[in-house]
């Protein structure tokens, strides 16, 4: 199906439901869709499991989300920052769960889950605690690897720079991250836009995710800078 | 000298930063760990050029901007403002983790909690209890990456060793360590266990030994402070 561009970040997330899986891009604040997420904030669906680098910083974006006890469970690689107090509090109370994942299994298992393939080997994590009670074969270099499934999420929360009418999408510099991935692996992939052009405007050789991928497209002008919002002392919401 | 002036013996940390960029090719991919493994890219010797790759998506990555330059989208692993150098890409995670996994980033260099004489090295939690547990891309890297140094200081500042026979601590990848830089010595992991490669000036055999929670073979260049 096509994509379809509506007027504002509460109209595009009205859909998510309760229990659902949600991807978030972003790595920290670099390529976070805060307004996105505030958006899931004030609709208020919860028992999500949510899948992102990291557990969300201060008291707004993910963090935020996590605060507003939305969210069951985490899927990421690095819970921890200066500023993580949210989900460090709720983690210790036992009032979230939390799947480690190493960063680069993470995006695999999210490529994986968006390229219809269930599971892969990886040799990341042999040996360790994170690969307790998890099958494991040996292959013709002798090496042991370690099996991981594929992430297939009911949505994915996207920011990304420009996007045309037909869905198709450019990032800025290390913001893109976790991003294009996440289009690919859900059901129904949300992005917001600092820039919506026409059809054309982006050179095809350019394009990074393809409109097929791309369901529902805002128009954010102004993206928010988290570590702003955290500077100035905002909670959301 | 016994195990508490160890701390305070030998290379200091940029002299450890040092060693380590002086046994990286030129022309290599590299990739360097949060903390103290980023002075290596302050003594790269002349005539070499390192490509620095940091795993949220961007090869090529310069130094810190200065002030006013800094943009929030353009940031390192340890999501730091960093800058570009010509040549430079972007690209998405699970490419960046390709270029991990798939062998094919020359060099990484990570600090340690602990590393055994097998290669076996933890880095990435103390194990304990209340502990948030974060593991980032370091199993990753310890996997994929074709050489990986360890750069730390020989004990830890309460006096423990962390050069060991096996790690207490939880492991980051079993028998993946190739060299360890330490403010005493430079140590290879081989298949008989660590091996001495060179000698901190004003630093022994002995005192590396003492410090040293495992065996240190010595090979033909025993002793020889290459560095004197």
């Amino acid at each position: 199906m096509s994509v379809s561009v509506l007027n504002t970040c509460f109209d595009a997330v009205s859909s998510i439901r309760e229990g659902s899986t949600v991807l978030i891009g972003g790595f920290g604040e670099a390529g976070s869709p805060v307004e996105l997420i505030h958006a899931l904030i004030d609709h208020g669906v919860r028992d999500l499991t949510v899948v992102n680098n990291n557990a969300g910083n201060g008291e707004v974006g993910l963090a935020a989300l996590i605060k507003n006890r939305q969210v069951r469970k985490m899927i990421c690689s690095f819970p921890k920052s200066s500023r993580s107090t949210v989900f460090e509090q709720l983690y210790r109370s036992g009032s979230i769960e939390l799947e480690l994942v190493p960063q680069g299994t993470l995006a695999e298992r999210i490529r994986a889950g968006g390229a219809g393939i269930p599971a892969f080997f990886t040799a990341t994590s042999i040996g360790t605690q994170l690969a307790i009670g998890k099958e494991s074969r040996r292959f013709k270099d002798s090496r042991d690897y370690v099996l991981e499934f594929g992430i297939q999420a009911d949505v994915a929360l996207i920011k990304c720079a420009t996007a045309d009418e037909k869905g198709n999408l450019t990032f800025n510099k290390t913001a893109r991250n976790f991003n294009p991935i996440m289009c690919t692996a859900a059901l129904e992939t949300i992005v917001q836009a600092s820039e919506i052009v026409k059809a054309g405007e982006i050179d095809p050789e350019c394009v990074i995710t393809p409109g097929v991928f791309v369901n529902k497209l805002v128009h954010v002008p102004s993206p928010v800078s988290e570590s702003q919002l955290i500077e100035d002392g905002i909670s959301y919401p | 000298m016994n195990i508490s002036t160890v701390s305070r013996s030998g290379w200091t940390r940029e002299q450890i930063a040092e060693q380590v960029a002086g046994d990286i090719a030129d022309g290599s991919y590299v990739n360097l760990g949060i903390g103290m493994p980023e002075m290596v890219s302050k003594f790269v010797p002349n005539g070499r050029e390192f490509i620095y790759h940091t795993e949220n998506g961007l090869l090529g990555m310069g130094g810190t901007p200065k002030a006013g330059a800094v943009d929030l989208d353009l940031i390192n692993a340890g999501k730091k403002p960093v800058t570009i150098v010509p040549g430079a890409s972007f690209f998405h995670h699970a490419d960046s983790f390709a270029m991990v996994r798939g062998g094919h980033i020359d060099v990484c260099v990570l600090g340690a909690m602990q590393v055994a004489e097998n290669g076996d090295l933890a880095n990435w939690s103390t194990g304990e209890p209340d502990a948030i547990p974060a593991v980032g891309g370091a199993m990753d890297l310890v996997a994929g990456v074709k050489t990986v140094y360890v750069m730390t200081q020989h004990v830890t500042k309460d006096e423990r060793f962390k050069l060991v026979e096996y790690c207490s601590y939880p492991l980051t990848g079993s028998g993946v360590v190739d060299r360890v830089y330490t403010n005493l010595a430079v140590i290879d992991v081989t298949d008989r266990g660590f091996m001495l490669n060179r000698l901190a000036p004003g630093v022994t055999y002995e005192e590396v030994c003492e410090a040293t929670g495992a065996k240190v073979h010595i090979g033909k260049t025993e002793g020889i402070n290459t560095n004197a």
